[in-house]
């Protein structure tokens, strides 16, 4: 299991990082290697080129701008895990990456590298999907953004020309106090999920006044259950509502393979999205 | 009583309880090089102008072969050579140890496919290049043009063709005693089950490795980087490749894992070694992770038709059971015996006054298959424990009462079953098996339990606890063989036959020698895994090393402390019954000051040029044998606590109980940790590994991704008991195996504790058992 | 195509100069060029954890990183442990502790529990499980891995306290 051979390239800039991507054959980019390497190592990708990012300025950080968080696609998901901001304006952030690999891959993986992978599992997708993440993009045409919701084009495969590259995600912040869960079902701890469950809401005089419902590894990128959400936005959440809004999961489309087939897949669902929604709940100071 | 179970009376036998260094958790001489990072796995090993070899393997599961074209691969940059089938057409099919099935020499495996490839991963071609990378580079321009043919996966369905003129069942084994029709018809209930166990395998973390080098100064063929079976697989490869044993020798250095898949013979073993020969280079081959999941032996699949018939106490009056083994695409080095361990072994610590068991032994298109801890067992264990359950519940009596009526007892032993297994009478040689279901239910606080799971339940859980008596077999003869000696340095070296695959047998043989000769066990050097040093042995396989290299081990000790005292009488003016040795010295035994003798001083006298030594063989140094025709069967229980999600059908196991009667623990850590090691293991088969396959035969769990082997946040809490209340009679020692109780009962535990949470007895008929099966379950059960 | 980098690894805190292809694992280039062969291959697609080593202090998966990545880093690998020919704390109380079997597993666990005392010694029982799922043991049943981390906490902390007094 040793990689096919390669040229490897070792930029210090984003605009040297771009220069390659545009001017080389078969090229890809080096973020954490947690998940590249893998398909390196297995020859089930075989670029010409491997553009190594981890040299590059600029990619890292988190910085606050205008009420979201702003992360640099090669912040490291052990960086994000600890940061302050992380943990005070995030907390669905922070709660998702306990999920992600183990302690010792987020030393290496990256942000920008799970959400370029778009693993249908990938508990990062998910969370910014939730969020309303907007994603900032470089090219040789200059810079773009686009939401996370149209990210993803097809099974891993994003939204992106084959010489741009990402550069930063913002997510934007929820006021202090409202109720977040990360949930997800996994056959081993540690293992990419197999359903995730993402929920967000803000309580005002019982209450709901804004909901944010996603689920992961039912489709080749993130569901926002729209409907659910309508069904909660301004309703008391009574535990027969939150059954009622989990219950749309039951009717979703999801993906099959025979360790987890659909039927078993909706069913993860609605249980973890009941489960997400009341631990929300709790945690926004309301009580189903 | 047979007579080949004498009692070990003529030879001095340890006595029982903790002796000065038996019976201590002392830590383990193997440790300071392991954890320095200065072991020698075969990954490790490196000679001068050595050539990789990496394998090109087949990609179909059933295919006939049309050609196979090396040009492309051959132009690459640092390859040497090339072989397909007709490079290596002189050597013959791997063949198996001997058994008495006949008719399975067709169905072996060829070192590389000739005319058909029948599994995906069948080694077709071959690349030696100087380096691993360009090895692989190479390797994958090797093409192969096939022409498919129809794929058979299921071991129950119609037989196929393996060749023109022979079908994929070559052997049916059966065995039978009593009047099972008589049984049947005169029974009060009869209880009929259908069950599967998932192929499952060791997978040990070190991947498999061989570096074969010829050694033309001294016309010797080296192998490195084996386990288990030295002797037995030395003699092989000299005979396969024409050369004398003595021109071969195997070398072992540190063994990551073997579990009973590493160290048999296998197509890679031969090519490294017939490479070095004509390539007259040293050759290694290091397997990675991708290649081990469908190349290195699979185990455990099987599906059984079992029937019990019972009297209206639910007393066991027979069984008769059918079953179906998945072999994988021919037979290796194992034969049929893990359908033949699987057929002798099922009864367990039951009466059973008629049996008849027939084991179809047949092959599929997958990877072949053969033991892993426990074969025959993990298997037979589920099955039979479940059958038990089934009585239970038909005749409405409690699971643990059934299981005592049925226990062979105390006063019965030892039970002599009208079986055999691996050619030998299946004789349970001593126990106490209620006697430790007692035990074992306490410790684990069984009666309380059931409280607390009526609370827990009715508090919403989905709680639920289950148990599986097991007899497991260990101490497999039919020989082993130790060499101690004294050097005038007062050094101890041990050499023996044995093999390690990390267990510590290094520790145990130095601690039975410590305790016989009078010296430091942590000063003792062992040998294994040399077929230089010693000239036969049997190898690490089925827990036999403590029980039988132990055993020489302690004889031969012994013979070396007579010696040694008879000598240093003779110097000391002294009789030899007024000496012992302590720590090396020989002294006054009642313990009054006089004149000693440093075991040095007794070596060096006896050296060869000491006058004294005339006309005799010089050496403190002695070589014992010990046989047996009989094994011993450790035996005991598996109690679990789990508890299920409702939700998402996972499977927690909270609280896990073994308790197993081995005899004596030559060192009770040692022992623990070979228990919760299998546990993990024996966890793994019940609730998540399993190598599955597509359609067209096209295997699905090729990575670790999809294998999933358990990490600590899968292991309950694990307690161990261990119960020396059974010594074996049939060596000095009295020690019956460890290596295999702790996953010998898991399956069975689990289901048990599976239909328990469900409240539906039955529930479980195949593992592992999946979590969207278990959703499934509770949707119906809803 | 591929080519060749000159670079240098910075071990344990010895300087290894090495020419190796940029596709050559961290794992395969301390191993194999550099000739410590403490740290193991178990996967090569970075699930086992039996690669892990320290670099700049955190343990990674030296399968998932190539050679050329590591240059100008401080690799830390199991043959670092032990100062002076003594054994650490942890190496020795994963002897006491028969916290390891066949011992292939055993570096990657080394480097992994060092790293975790060395981030936080008090570590609690949940936050220890969930570090060491990281990595696989085949042989022991983990139960004796977390015996001899605490076993090391507790010696480092005497030693320490032994230190403060003297």
């Amino acid at each position: 299991m040793k990689a096919a051979p390669f040229a490897y390239h070792d930029p210090r800039s984003i605009d040297e990082a771009l220069h390659l991507l545009a001017t080389l054959e078969n090229p890809r980019l080096l973020a954490g290697g947690q998940s590249l390497m893998p398909m390196l190592n297995m020859r089930v990708a075989f670029p010409d080129h491997v553009i190594d990012l981890n040299r590059v300025e600029g990619l890292e950080g988190v910085t606050e701008q205008d009420g979201a968080l702003r992360i640099g696609a090669m912040t490291r998901q052990r960086d994000l895990e600890e940061h302050p901001l992380t943990r005070a304006r995030l907390p669905l952030m922070t709660e998702a990456l306990t999920f992600v690999g183990h302690w010792q891959t987020r030393n290496r993986g990256t942000i920008g590298g799970s959400l370029c992978n778009l693993d249908p599992s990938a508990e990062l997708v998910a969370v910014a999907a939730a969020l309303d993440a907007v994603l900032e993009v470089r090219g040789p045409a200059g810079a773009r953004e686009l939401s996370i919701h149209d990210f993803p084009e097809g099974l891993m495969t994003p939204a992106l020309a084959p010489e741009e590259m990402l550069t930063a995600i913002r997510l934007p912040f929820w006021p202090a106090g409202h109720g977040y869960c990360f949930a997800e079902f996994a056959r081993r701890h540690g293992d990419y999920a197999i359903v995730s469950a993402a929920a967000l809401l803000m309580l005002e005089g019982g209450r709901v006044t804004r909901v944010s419902i996603t689920l992961g590894g039912v489709g080749a990128g993130p569901l926002r259950l729209r409907e659910a959400e309508a069904m909660l936005l301004g309703a008391v959440p009574s535990a027969e509502a939150i059954r009622g809004a989990a219950a749309h999961c039951e009717r979703i489309e999801a993906m099959s393979d025979p360790q987890a087939p659909a039927w078993y897949r909706r069913r993860l669902a609605a249980t973890l999205m009941r489960r997400a929604l009341e631990k929300a709940l709790a945690r926004a100071g309301g009580a189903a | 009583m047979t007579d080949a179970l004498a009692p070990v009376k003529e030879r001095p036998a340890l006595a029982r309880g903790p002796g000065k260094v038996v019976g201590h958790a002392v830590t383990r001489i193997e440790d300071g090089p392991l954890v320095r990072g200065e072991g020698l796995f075969a990954a490790d090993v490196n000679f001068p102008r050595q050539l990789h070899m990496r394998m090109v393997r087949a990609e179909l599961a059933h295919a006939r072969i049309l050609a196979v074209s090396t040009d492309a691969a051959r132009a690459m940059p640092g390859v040497v050579a090339i072989w397909t089938a007709e490079d290596v057409a002189d050597i013959p099919l791997i063949p198996f140890r001997a058994t008495k099935v006949r008719g399975l020499e067709p169905y072996c495996q060829p070192v590389l496919a000739r005319d058909r490839m029948r599994y995906v991963g069948e080694p077709v071609a071959v690349v030696f290049a100087d380096d691993p990378y360009r090895a692989e580079d190479a390797a994958e321009l090797v093409v192969v043009e096939a022409e498919e043919l129809s794929v058979l996966l299921d071991a129950t369905a119609p037989l196929g063709e393996f060749s023109p003129g022979q079908d994929t069942e070559p052997t049916i084994v059966r065995k039978a005693y009593g009047e099972i029709d008589a049984a049947f018809r005169d029974a009060h209930a009869v209880v009929e089950l259908e069950l599967s166990v998932g192929r499952h395998s060791g997978v040990p973390l070190e991947t498999r490795g061989a570096i074969a080098r010829y050694d033309a100064a001294h016309d010797v063929l080296e192998l490195h980087g084996t386990a288990k079976k030295q002797h037995w697989n030395r003699d092989e490869i000299a005979r396969l490749l024409g050369r004398p044993p003595q021109g071969v020798h195997l070398f072992e250095g540190h063994v990551g894992g073997g579990f009973g898949v590493r160290g048999e013979l296998y197509p890679e073993d031969l090519l490294v070694c017939a490479a070095a020969l004509r390539l007259r280079r040293p050759v290694k081959w290091i397997e990675d992770r991708r290649e081990h999941l469908v190349a290195t032996n699979h185990s455990r699949e099987q599906h059984h038709r079992i029937r019990a018939a019972v009297d209206a106490e639910g007393r066991l009056l027979g069984i008769d059971d059918v079953f179906f083994h998945d072999q994988g695409a021919y037979v290796r080095t194992h034969g049929a015996r893990v359908v033949d361990l699987a057929a002798g072994m099922l009864p367990g610590p039951y009466r059973l006054p008629a049996y008849r068991v027939a084991g179809h032994f047949r092959l599929t298109n997958k990877t072949p298959s053969a033991t892993y801890r426990a074969p025959g067992r993990f298997e037979t264990t589920f099955v039979r424990e479940r059958l038990m359950d089934a009585i239970a519940a038909r005749l409405g009596l409690d699971r643990v009462e059934v299981r005592r009526r049925n226990l062979v007892s105390a006063a019965e032993m030892p039970h002599a079953r009208p079986l055999d297994a691996l050619g030998t009478e299946i004789v349970l040689d001593s126990g106490d098996y209620e006697g430790l279901l007692d035990k074992a239910l306490s410790r684990f606080g069984w009666n309380a339990l059931q409280g607390e799971l009526a609370a827990r339940r009715a508090a919403g859980e989905c709680v639920g606890a289950g148990l599986a008596f097991f007899v497991e077999k260990s101490g497999l003869g039919p020989s082993d063989g130790v060499r101690v000696s004294v050097d005038a340095n007062g050094a101890v070296e041990l050499v023996s036959g044995a093999a390690s695959v990390g267990q510590g047998v290094e520790t145990a043989l130095a601690q039975i020698c410590a305790e016989a000769l009078g010296v430091d066990y942590a000063r003792i050097r062992v040998v294994r895994g040399r077929t230089d040093r010693i000239e036969f042995g049997n190898g690490a396989h089925a827990s036999r090393v403590t029980v039988m290299s132990g055993s020489a081990t302690w004889e031969a000790a012994l013979a070396v402390r007579a010696m040694a005292l008879d000598t240093a009488a003779t110097l000391l003016q002294l009789r030899p019954s007024d000496l012992t040795i302590r720590d090396g010295e020989v002294c006054r035994a009642d313990g009054l000051p006089g004149p000693s003798l440093a075991l040095a001083e007794v070596a060096r006298r006896m050296g060869p040029n000491s006058p004294a030594m005339r006309g005799r063989t010089p050496g403190l140094t002695a070589e014992k044998w010990f046989w047996s025709d009989h094994m011993a069967y450790p035996y005991g229980v598996h109690l679990v606590l789990v508890r299920i999600d409702r939700g998402t059908g996972q499977v927690v196991a909270e609280r896990y109980l073994v308790a197993n009667d081995i005899g004596r623990a030559i060192n009770p850590m040692l022992v623990e940790g070979q228990i919760v090691g299998g546990l993990a293991q024996g966890l793994g088969g019940a609730l998540l590994e399993e190598f599955r396959y597509d359609p067209s035969g096209q295997p699905l769990s090729t990575t670790f991704a999809d294998y999933l082997i358990p990490t600590i946040a899968e292991m309950p809490a694990a307690d161990v008991l261990i119960a020396e209340d059974a010594p074996s009679p049939l060596n000095p020692l009295g020690v019956k195996g460890a290596g295999e109780g702790g996953t010998n009962g898991v399956g069975a535990a689990i289901a048990a504790a599976v239909d328990d949470a469900l409240l539906r007895p039955g529930a479980v008929t195949a593992l592992p058992v999946v979590p969207a099966t278990v959703r499934r379950l509770l949707d119906t059960l809803a | 195509m591929s080519d060749l980098h000159d670079i240098t690894l910075v071990l344990n805190g010895e300087r290894h100069a090495v020419r190796v292809e940029a596709r050559r694992t961290l794992a395969d280039v301390i191993r194999e060029d550099c000739g410590l062969t403490g740290t193991h291959l178990g996967c090569e697609h970075g699930v086992c954890g039996a690669c892990t080593v320290l670099m700049d202090g955190q343990p990674v998966r030296a399968c998932l990183v190539f050679g050329v990545q590591a240059r100008g880093r401080a690799i830390r690998t199991v043959e670092g442990l032990a100062e002076g020919g003594r054994l650490s704390p942890l190496q020795q109380a994963f002897i006491d502790e028969h916290a390891l079997q066949c011992g292939y597993c055993t570096p990657g666990f080394l480097m992994l529990c060092t790293a975790i005392l060395e981030a936080d010694p008090e570590i609690g029982d949940q936050a220890l499980v969930d570090a060491l799922s990281s990595n696989i043991c085949r042989c022991t049943g983990y139960a004796n891995i977390v015996k001899a981390v605490r076993a090391a906490a507790a010696a480092m902390r005497a030693g320490t306290a032994a230190a403060e007094m003297a």
